[in-house]
């Protein structure tokens, strides 16, 4: 296994229930994210593209295959160390933040969880990166718009310094004009701090536009991986992509 | 006055640095979080109405020697009886000549002693239950659930009886009792609320931060069930004032002569047709205590509702 890669999945299922009631969420998944690089994954609702997230970050109960992140492969239990390498964002901005807690208590409970000293310092330095203003320090979640929201779960994944980002559709709660800026600030903190995504989104353009390398799922399985060069030429082997392809060219 | 032309005009009042939507500091964001939650309570009268009660029933509490007319305990066999207004009394005496006014103003003191405690206690036993059996899950919630339904297959009263009788009658153990009768509501509306938390996305975003379940249940869920807590509780002080007053009436609370108001409606029920105010005072009382708390406990669930504030 080369050093390079960033997460690496072979043959993984992940299921729900058990016997008569069991579901297959994802079925024979595997692809590989170089360091560095982002990978999108698209689909329905319902394709299994958001649990395979959850498995990789351990939410998901019952999966199978090999999981390895930056070389290390993962069991069941995720340490410390994973969540420093790897962080996620929602797709719910008004779910994922502490109704009860500021946006500094979440920050510097962030950074205390993972023994950092220089709490105030590191909030400044990460609410400029997120482009949030420092009135917006001491604030709570309902006195903030969506796309703010965002902003601080963003900022809450990256506090911590990670080197690998999950997204689970990170703009698909957000207006059309928020989500564009929601998706630059994405793009400008990957080549700032050289991160590796994984982002997952049923939009076609939002994951062309951020992505290099894009799989495709349906029904649980990954039917087709093609760059994001094929994708703009609309050259897809998999009849179902193509028919993704021409409902999101119709669309434009 | 040289301090007021030296002072720049756009120095904030009170109620501005309270209000603001862009604190400074954490402490400010906190206060005014409550200045907020102060002002919607403020505007609810009821509540305003019952929270004044309460807050006199603790300042008579609290200076019960300066305002009792006379000790509660100094009996007047001459003047046993008196109809109120009557002989300087002026609630009446009762079978001993004792002035009732007195005894009910030490009264609130045994009173606010077991509402406290038992606010204290039963609460804090069903959060650590339910919040626990709701996050964990698996066996530990099976077994604390099957136990919490045990307690609650009991009527309230009864076992309350059954505590106190097996460990002796007297306030605390009254105390004890209630609190060992009434946590297992507490614990289902924990347990509730924790179900409806653990899988939000605001957990797992923490649970992917790296932070354990203690952290997850004490930091995270707590803080999102005690509002609904304190509403519950308050809405149930009534019932405790309740239960209390008739562990008193049966003899099992407070020990005569100790001026308890259940114990005195107790006293008082041998005279009740022909001297009615020995038995309608501390009725009076418990019942204008009883109606502040729920008063207040709709004010609060107003307040501190999360599916309203939420938003």
């Amino acid at each position: 296994m080369s050093t390079g890669d960033g997460i690496e999945l072979e043959h993984v299922n992940v299921w729900f229930g058990e016997g008569k009631e069991r579901v297959d969420a994802v079925i024979d998944a595997g692809f590989t994210i170089p360091l560095g690089k982002s990978f999108g994954l698209v689909g329905e609702s319902g394709s299994g593209k958001s649990t395979i997230l959850r498995a990789i970050t351990g939410l998901a109960p019952s999966w199978s295959g090999m999981i390895s992140v930056l070389g290390n492969i993962l069991g069941r239990e995720r340490d410390k160390e994973f969540y420093r390498t790897v962080q996620m964002v929602f797709q719910d901005p008004y779910a994922s933040l502490h109704p009860r807690q500021t946006v500094d208590h979440v920050l510097s409970e962030a950074l205390s969880l993972h023994g950092f000293k220089d709490v105030n310092d590191r909030i400044i330095q990460i609410l400029d990166d997120v482009g949030l203003n420092q009135s917006f320090r001491f604030r709570w979640p309902h006195q903030l718009s969506g796309g703010q929201r965002q902003r601080v779960a963003i900022a809450r994944a990256l506090i911590i310094e990670p080197t690998i980002l999950l997204l689970d559709e990170p703009t698909s709660a957000l207006d059309v004009s928020v989500q564009a800026e929601i998706l630059n600030l994405l793009t400008r903190l990957r080549a700032e701090r050289k991160l590796t995504y994984l982002m997952v989104s049923h939009d076609l353009a939002v994951v062309g536009h951020m992505c290099s390398k894009i799989a495709v799922m349906n029904g649980g399985e990954i039917i087709e991986i093609l760059t994001v060069e094929d994708l703009r030429a609309l050259k897809a082997s998999q009849p179902y992509t193509r028919q993704l392809l021409d409902a999101s060219v119709q669309e434009c | 006055m040289s301090m007021d032309t030296e002072l720049p005009q756009k120095r904030l009042t009170l109620h501005e640095w309270l209000t603001t939507e862009t604190p400074a500091s954490r402490r400010q964001a906190r206060v005014s979080a409550w200045y907020r939650s102060w002002l919607a309570f403020r505007s609810n009268p009821m509540a305003m109405f019952g929270l004044g009660i309460l807050l006199a029933l603790i300042f008579i509490a609290l200076f019960a020697p300066l305002l009792a007319p006379q000790s509660p305990f100094t009996q007047d066999l001459g003047a046993r009886l008196s109809p109120p207004g009557k002989g300087g009394y002026i609630l009446g005496s009762d079978s001993l000549g004792r002035d009732i006014l007195s005894r009910l103003i030490y009264g609130s003191r045994i009173t606010l002693y077991i509402v406290s405690m038992v606010a204290l206690m039963a609460p804090i036993v069903g959060l650590f239950v339910g919040t626990a059996a709701g996050y964990l899950g698996g066996w530990l919630d099976i077994t604390l659930m099957r136990i919490t339904d045990i307690f609650l297959a009991f009527p309230k009263l009864i076992l309350a009886l059954a505590f106190v009788s097996a460990l002796g009658a007297g306030i605390e153990n009254a105390v004890l009792a209630i609190v060992l009768t009434s946590w297992p509501p507490y614990a289902r509306i924990a347990r509730a609320e924790t179900l409806t938390i653990r899988n939000a996305d605001f957990i797992h975003a923490i649970k992917l931060q790296g932070a354990g379940a203690l952290r997850i249940i004490t930091r995270h869920i707590w803080p999102l069930c005690i509002s609904s807590l304190v509403i519950r509780v308050t809405l149930d002080m009534a019932g405790i004032i309740l239960t209390a007053a008739g562990l008193g009436f049966l003899g099992l609370g407070a020990q005569p002569p100790s001026p308890e108001w259940g114990a005195m409606i107790s006293a008082g029920r041998k005279f009740i047709l022909d001297h009615w105010w020995v038995a309608t005072m501390p009725g009076l009382a418990i019942f204008i205590v009883s109606l502040a708390f729920n008063l207040l406990g709709d004010g609060l669930r107003d307040v501190l509702d999360p599916k309203k504030s939420s938003k």
